[in-house]
């Protein structure tokens, strides 16, 4: 397949994600969509191209793993995975019932082809790289994924697991920045800024750093972990330059951390983002 | 300068610690997906022989529990058993949040070791003195809890926590011991051990109280007083059978601990026996303090922790038992 066809492709499943993101939150009500929209387009091109998983066995020891650190993106990824043949994508939609299967934070536990638990902000990052070394361990060609925000660079325990990732040279490890300026309380650079830049502090680690201009851009994504793949010898970070609440008519551009629209909200939301999906088939 | 540690009767010429990394080369030689996580404190528990013996299943976290825990939990799932050291006040109040989310609560079967429970911890003070660490793994639903207090127990305990595939918390005297049990002692997580049969008042102790509980057992026993001894290794699950079957026998408990009882193992116990049959109880151990720095034997008489204040809290359960 031609890369454009490809793109086009992965341009497409993101979008089918948007749809179902919403759906699944949709389906409650409210939720954290906006951190979830943010990262769709980096888990379209992981899913739709770069990883090897079998959605038949989620546990395949050869697999490539994917930890969301940012657990509350939880829906992003259930819609992914469903999409993916995981699961009927529908299942979803008991999102955060009694007895469900998909909580809110991503649980290994409990959802089919989630590989670590995560909630609790920074942690991923450390059992993301512990599966890193495991996985080197055992000879494995498998990368690890992992995706941590930029507010969540505020726990020192990113750092730490940052400096031991670059000190064993988990070159099998790949690390998502999703730089969507905003954390709960409001912009990044009120709240708790990031001295020189997340990028220059993995850098300053010890990381191969690539920073992105445009990180919902499948393309741009692609090519950055063709370039992971092609260093050897110490671990990447993918800053990908994000806006929060992408493709939610009710939350893009607000910087809001959870919503809970109206129901001409939602229905507003998911026609919007039905009507996009049919134009980018139809490109 | 340099300091003389007071030694104890019958002190094992073996370090407690070595109990762990004999049965971890063992482990290790066996199964190749046994590891050990440390803290840059190789050196204090001497696992620097794994690291040499088996380097790739040895990984140094440098100091950065939480870090580190979360990494022994990332082994743990590509299918491997990971042991995860530090000091028992950073293995448990440093890494709490990573050890409950990324290992317990993942269900990912990391076991954690905290060496020098309590006042073991002596010079290095009130910083470093764990009276608190079990309570917090306590807490976490569905951990094994551990207070084994020799070289053979750790030895035996060590083994049985990696084929347990269990999460869980085992607290580790480092150094050389009294020891109580014989090379290849047997044990079983969940079931106490009966030191002495007794009639008159049960004491039942872990860890360093172990080897105080029969010197009281030896005092009463001068007085004519009958005590049973149980080495009460197994915090959670708790061998309430047990307990229940002295208290019935006995009619009054004591219990015994180098922790802070109203979060311990005398609160775990008063929690079956005011359930199904109340008999009298005194609890030897910390009262709601801090730790501080010393010789390990200012700090038994400091905290309470001896023969003596076992003797004692005995003669009080069975007065008012018979009162």
């Amino acid at each position: 397949m031609q890369k454009a066809e490809k793109m086009q492709e992965l341009r497409v499943f993101a979008q089918e994600i948007r749809v179902e993101t919403l759906k699944t939150v949709g389906s409650l009500g409210f939720g954290h969509v906006p951190g979830a929209m943010s990262v769709i387009d980096a888990l379209a091109v992981l899913y739709g191209e770069v990883m090897k998983v079998d959605p038949k066995n989620p546990h395949w020891e050869d697999r490539d793993w994917c930890v969301l650190s940012k657990g509350h993106a939880g829906p992003a990824m259930y819609a992914t995975l469903g999409l993916k043949g995981f699961y009927p994508v529908e299942d979803a939609y008991t999102l955060n019932q009694p007895h469900t299967n998909f909580p809110s934070h991503t649980d290994r536990t409990k959802t089919p082809g989630v590989d670590l638990t995560t909630g609790s902000l920074g942690q991923g990052m450390s059992t993301a790289t512990g599966a890193a070394l495991g996985n080197k361990l055992d000879g494995r060609d498998s990368h690890v994924f992992v995706f941590v925000g930029d507010g969540e660079c505020d726990e020192g325990q990113v750092w730490e697991a940052a400096q031991f990732a670059a000190h064993y040279k988990l070159d099998n490890l790949v690390c998502f920045v999703d730089d969507n300026k905003y954390q709960l309380d409001g912009a990044v650079d009120k709240v708790m800024s990031h001295g020189k830049g997340i990028g220059a502090k993995f850098a300053a680690f010890g990381w191969n750093v690539i920073e992105l201009q445009d990180g919902n851009d499948v393309e741009q994504i692609y090519d950055a972990v063709q370039l992971a793949y092609d260093t050897k010898g110490v671990p990447t970070c993918i800053v990908l330059n994000t806006v929060k609440g992408l493709g939610a008519t009710f939350a893009e551009g607000t910087g809001a951390h959870s919503s809970q629209p109206t129901k001409e909200q939602w229905d507003e939301a998911i026609a919007a983002a039905e009507k996009k999906l049919a134009e980018i088939k139809a490109q | 300068m340099s300091f003389t540690l007071i030694g104890k009767h019958e002190k094992d010429s073996r370090n407690n610690r070595d109990g762990y990394v004999t049965a971890m080369l063992d482990l290790m030689e066996k199964d190749s997906k046994v590891m050990h996580v440390d803290c840059d404190l190789e050196n204090c528990i001497n696992t620097g022989k794994l690291a040499k013996a088996f380097p790739e299943q040895t990984v140094n976290a440098g100091i950065a529990e939480a870090n580190a825990m979360g990494v022994a939990a990332g082994l743990a799932a590509t299918g491997r058993t990971v042991f995860m050291h530090s000091f028992g006040c950073f293995a448990s109040r440093r890494a709490f949040d990573q050890a409950f989310m990324s290992a317990a609560y993942a269900k990912l079967p990391v076991h954690v070791i905290g060496s020098d429970p309590g006042v073991c911890a002596a010079y290095n003070g009130g910083t470093h003195m764990p009276f608190e660490d079990c309570a917090l793994y306590m807490s976490v639903p569905e951990a094994v809890v551990i207070d084994p207090v020799d070289f053979a127990q750790i030895n035996c305990l060590t083994k049985k926590l990696a084929a347990s595939g269990k999460f869980s918390y085992m607290r580790m005297i480092r150094k050389g011991f009294t020891t109580v049990y014989g090379d290849g002692s047997d044990f079983e997580i969940g079931k106490g051990v009966t030191l002495k049969e007794g009639k008159d008042v049960a004491i039942i102790a872990s860890g360093i109280m172990v080897d105080e509980a029969l010197k009281a057992q030896e005092q009463l026993a001068a007085e004519g007083i009958s005590a049973k001894v149980i080495d009460m290794f197994t915090w959670k699950p708790l061998d309430e059978q047990l307990i229940l079957d002295s208290a019935a026998e006995c009619g009054a408990i004591v219990t015994a601990e180098n922790h802070q009882v109203k979060v311990g193992l005398g609160s775990a116990v008063a929690n079956v026996v005011i359930k199904n049959n109340p008999v009298p109880m005194e609890m030897v151990g910390v009262e709601d303090r801090f730790g501080q720095v010393g010789a390990e034997s200012f700090l038994r008489e400091e905290y309470g922790l001896t023969a003596a204040h076992i003797v004692e809290a005995a003669k009080k359960a069975i007065a008012r038992k018979n009162g």
